[in-house]
């Protein structure tokens, strides 16, 4: 049964997956890429690694992901945008990821309807990945910190002189 | 004993592996080779939960936790070259920006 749970959601990534890499537009290859990072959540899921399910969902598929949103549209022109959003609006853009997210949503229900039994490798809970985050692992940690600090300061540095830049050219 | 055989899970990781660099290598557009490399190394996440999963340890997970911060400051700055690119260029084409002249 889990079985089965496992193959549907592995065929629901790799067809994403599959769409994400041959849309011409962005925005589709985006909406593919956010449903294949969600399969691959219930993927973590029935593998019994909740916290990092939770974590794929929150911060792949929700941070992460609207960042790109942010610098898909704020490379659009502007005046095309209209009809871009009309285009975009279209069933046949949205009918394909929607399908995908409700067999997840159905492999979801299936898993809370069958309550506990439903979780199959071995269940590791975010009590002993905590404990072995700040214990063993307290220097990984640190490096991560010092990573995301230096992606900061990088992609401060990147955005700053493009705003200087554009200001000169109006001006 | 776990439900779900680990070869099954590495099998599906490498497959998602080898469409995102599919993706880097066939497409020229800036923004889908930065998404072709999240699939890259959310797979590589996948795997290591699975390796976790197969061996109950806690270790799987703490990776792809740093997995996950790797991304995440990997994006920002990706997306901030990407923005820089295409306001000196005007483009997002990959190959329009092969001149290394300053």
């Amino acid at each position: 049964m889990m079985l089965i749970l496992f193959y549907i959601a592995s065929a629901v990534a790799v067809f994403a997956t599959l769409m994400m890499i041959t849309r011409l537009n962005a925005v589709h290859g985006l909406l593919y890429l956010i449903l294949s990072l969600l399969a691959v959540g219930v993927l973590f899921f029935l593998l019994g690694a909740h916290f990092a399910a939770v974590l794929e969902v929150i911060i792949y598929a929700g941070a992460i992901m609207v960042l790109f949103v942010f610098v898909i549209m704020m490379l659009n022109q502007g005046q095309k945008t209209v009809d871009q959003e009309r285009s975009w609006l279209q069933p046949a853009t949205w009918i394909g990821p929607s399908l995908l997210a409700l067999i997840l949503f159905a492999e979801l229900l299936i898993v809370i309807v069958l309550g506990g039994s439903a979780e199959t490798g071995q269940l590791v809970d975010s009590k002993h990945v905590a404990i072995a985050l700040y214990g063993p692992y307290l220097l990984a940690v640190e490096l991560a910190s010092m990573l995301l600090l230096a992606g900061l300061v990088g992609a401060y540095h990147l955005g700053k002189p493009m705003i200087k830049k554009t200001w000169g050219k109006k001006s | 004993m776990n439900g779900i055989p680990m070869e099954l899970g590495l099998l599906l990781s490498a497959v998602l592996f080898v469409l995102g660099l599919i993706g880097v290598m066939v497409r020229r557009n800036l923004i889908m080779i930065l998404m072709s490399l999240e699939v890259m190394l959310n797979a590589t996440g996948l795997a290591f939960i699975v390796a976790g999963s197969r061996w109950g340890q806690a270790d799987g997970q703490i990776m792809f936790l740093l997995i996950l911060t790797l991304a995440a400051a990997e994006v920002g700055v990706g997306l901030g070259l990407a923005l820089q690119i295409f306001h000196r260029f005007h483009t997002l084409d990959a190959d329009s920006v092969n001149e290394m002249h300053g």
